[in-house]
């Protein structure tokens, strides 16, 4: 009677069963490290005067390059030289790569029943595929690259169903923010939440990543959904090596259940500064903004670039406001040319970049000033997330990011 | 981590220090901003921690001080710059309702002690931790808290997770 993440942590330490509360230390299939992460791991993991376990390696640079400034150049150096030192194969380098979780699923790492770890709180991302999926630390991830192994407490899981029909411009998006605004920001605190529901297995891929990346902000350890043909299809002739499906028994025990009505659901903004603080779209029409960002790993996929495309198509952003666009990867960029997507954008008068988590944390490219107002299909409204402490960002899908950019102010995009 | 204070790593038995108080779902975003995520130097970030949320933070915090938080301490981000940066400020334990889990085991494993305990208390009260009796005092009152589980008082106790991983490997 285990659930999914019971069932990987005991099968990657070696045990029959284990039990929420127990500390196991377990073998981990990937470890995956970003520009930031990276170079306090790269420090920790010289004192082992050890060789990685390079297969398991994957080193993707995404925060601050292309290189923000001369410190973050710097950062970006020392994983170039840690790949060319260990001979590492699993990097991708600026203009071939993209945002960390959306490469770790393109790149075929992640596959149902594996244990993924990142130095990156949204690696519970991989969930989506059925993997147990979870951010650590750097010294942590060193730790991983020298031994392959980690200790864990093995979480509780909740359960939360959603069936119903989904409204119109409800996206995945809009159904965990829902969540959120129902459990809170701690509602989730080391747990690992399941998501099941005739909802959630009609919702393509793509919102299911959206999901599981934002369990974290629930406090989540991990976001699962349990892995079907959508995934299977996808993982065909894309993922590395093999993998075995994972679900829960069907008397497996839950610390607590949700259920949920989609038709309840509506096109969902989080306000500043906590992603619990949920309001539908169409109750802040008066809030003005200064930009709109469609992009990040939440919500920076071919679909969603396609659905805020068909929104614009034909029309001009705003003038009072600026939106950027940037597609998670290199291949969701190439995808949005070819499918005519960028040309939408730019008609309208957005700015596309390739990908870069730059604007999401506040980096670069797309920093707020005091008092401007963002509109984002990011994952995090915190204080100064976006850039001055007196900025603020509220948090949508791509539909209403798209529509209030056209309106100059947060816009359900049913209105239109 | 080439900073002294990082590499020792054994929790004290007691500490004393004031106390800096915070409230609930206190983000890494808050403890340090991102835009300083370009050094992993302990001290370097401790100069901006909590730079927008408590101006002047930095300058005030004397070596030994203790924060005391609601729940969810430490939610968002995966940065170790986080712990770090506390650290790097001389902190000396983080006491708060509930943490969030990557923030925990960041501590753990870089040596920042915390405690998970619900504290009443005010900017600027002296509060003691005894770790090897798990109480907590400040303004007369005493609150008790559960002892880590062995295996992470041997993680710490065997010098955090770097000492711990090189005994690994040498076996
Ligand atoms: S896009 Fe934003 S949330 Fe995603 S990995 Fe980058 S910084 Fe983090």
């Amino acid at each position: 009677m285990p659930t999914i993440s019971e069932k990987i942590l005991a099968e990657k330490s070696g045990k029959k069963r284990v039990e929420p509360g127990e500390i196991i230390e377990a073998r981990v299939d990937y470890v995956m490290l970003n520009d930031v992460t990276g170079l306090p791991a790269f420090e920790v993991f010289e004192k082992f005067q050890t060789e990685p376990l390079k297969n398991r390696v994957v080193l993707i640079p995404d925060h601050y390059v292309p290189n923000k400034d001369i410190a973050s150049a710097k950062q970006a150096k020392a994983m170039r030289e840690f790949v060319r030192k260990y001979k590492i194969k699993n990097y991708f380098e600026v203009g071939r790569g993209g945002i960390c979780h959306q490469l770790m699923i393109e790149e075929g790492f992640v596959a149902p029943g594996r244990l993924i770890v990142g130095a990156d709180s949204h690696t519970c991302s991989y969930g989506a595929l059925g993997s147990f999926a979870t951010g650590i630390g750097s010294t942590e991830a060193a730790a991983v690259m020298a031994t392959g192994k980690l200790w864990f407490k093995v979480p509780e899981t909740q359960k939360f169903i959603v069936e119903g029909k989904l409204n119109r411009y409800v996206m995945g998006k809009d159904i965990i923010l829902h969540i959120i605004g129902d459990i809170g920001v701690s509602g989730s605190l080391y747990k690992t939440m399941e998501f099941y529901g005739s909802v959630i297995s009609k919702l393509s891929l793509s919102d299911r990543i959206t999901i599981a990346n934002m369990a974290i902000e629930a406090g989540g350890k991990a976001g699962i959904i349990p892995p079907d043909g959508k995934v299977f299809d996808y993982l065909k002739g894309r993922v590395r090596g093999d993998y075995r499906e994972v679900y829960s028994d069907p008397d497996a025990i839950y610390s607590e259940k949700f259920e949920y009505n989609a038709e309840e659901i509506v096109p969902t903004v989080a306000k500043p500064p906590l992603p619990e603080n949920t309001a539908p779209a169409s109750e802040l029409g008066n809030i003005e903004i200064d930009q709109a960002y469609l992009g990040s790993c939440t919500n920076g996929r071919i679909e969603d670039l396609r659905i805020a495309a068909e929104i614009l198509k034909g029309k001009k952003i705003h003038e009072d406001v600026r939106m950027i666009v940037v597609p998670a990867s290199k291949r969701i960029f190439e995808q949005a040319v070819e499918e005519g997507l960028i040309k939408i954008f730019m008609d309208a008068d957005a700015y596309v970049s390739g990908p870069t988590c730059g604007a999401c944390l506040g980096g670069y490219m797309g920093v707020l000033a005091k008092g401007e107002v963002c509109i984002s299909s990011t994952n995090r409204n915190f204080i100064g997330r976006m850039g001055h402490k007196d900025s603020r960002v509220y948090l949508a899908n791509p539909a209403v990011v798209a529509a209030s950019a056209i309106k100059g102010r947060i816009t359900d995009p049913n209105e239109l | 981590m080439n900073c002294d204070r990082c590499k020792k790593m054994k929790i004290q038995k007691k500490i004393r220090g004031r106390v800096w108080k915070f409230g609930d779902d206190v983000d890494t975003d808050q403890i340090i901003p991102a835009q300083y995520l370009v050094t992993g130097d302990p001290k370097e970030l401790g100069e901006h921690a909590f730079e927008n949320v408590r101006p002047g933070f930095a300058r005030k915090v004397r070596k030994g001080d203790v924060i005391v938080a609601g729940k969810n301490f430490g939610c968002g981000s995966s940065r170790e710059h986080a712990p770090r940066a506390l650290i790097g400020t001389g902190i000396s334990c983080v006491i708060a309702k509930s943490f969030a889990r990557i923030f925990y085991r960041n501590s753990i494993n870089i040596g920042l002690p915390v405690v998970e305990c619900d504290v009443e208390a005010e900017d600027g009260d002296e509060v003691e931790v005894d770790f090897e009796k798990g109480i907590v005092e400040v303004n007369g009152k005493r609150y008790s808290f559960p002892s880590l589980p062995s295996f992470l008082l041997n993680l710490i106790n065997s010098g955090g997770l770097v000492s711990y991983v090189k005994k690994q490997l040498k076996k």
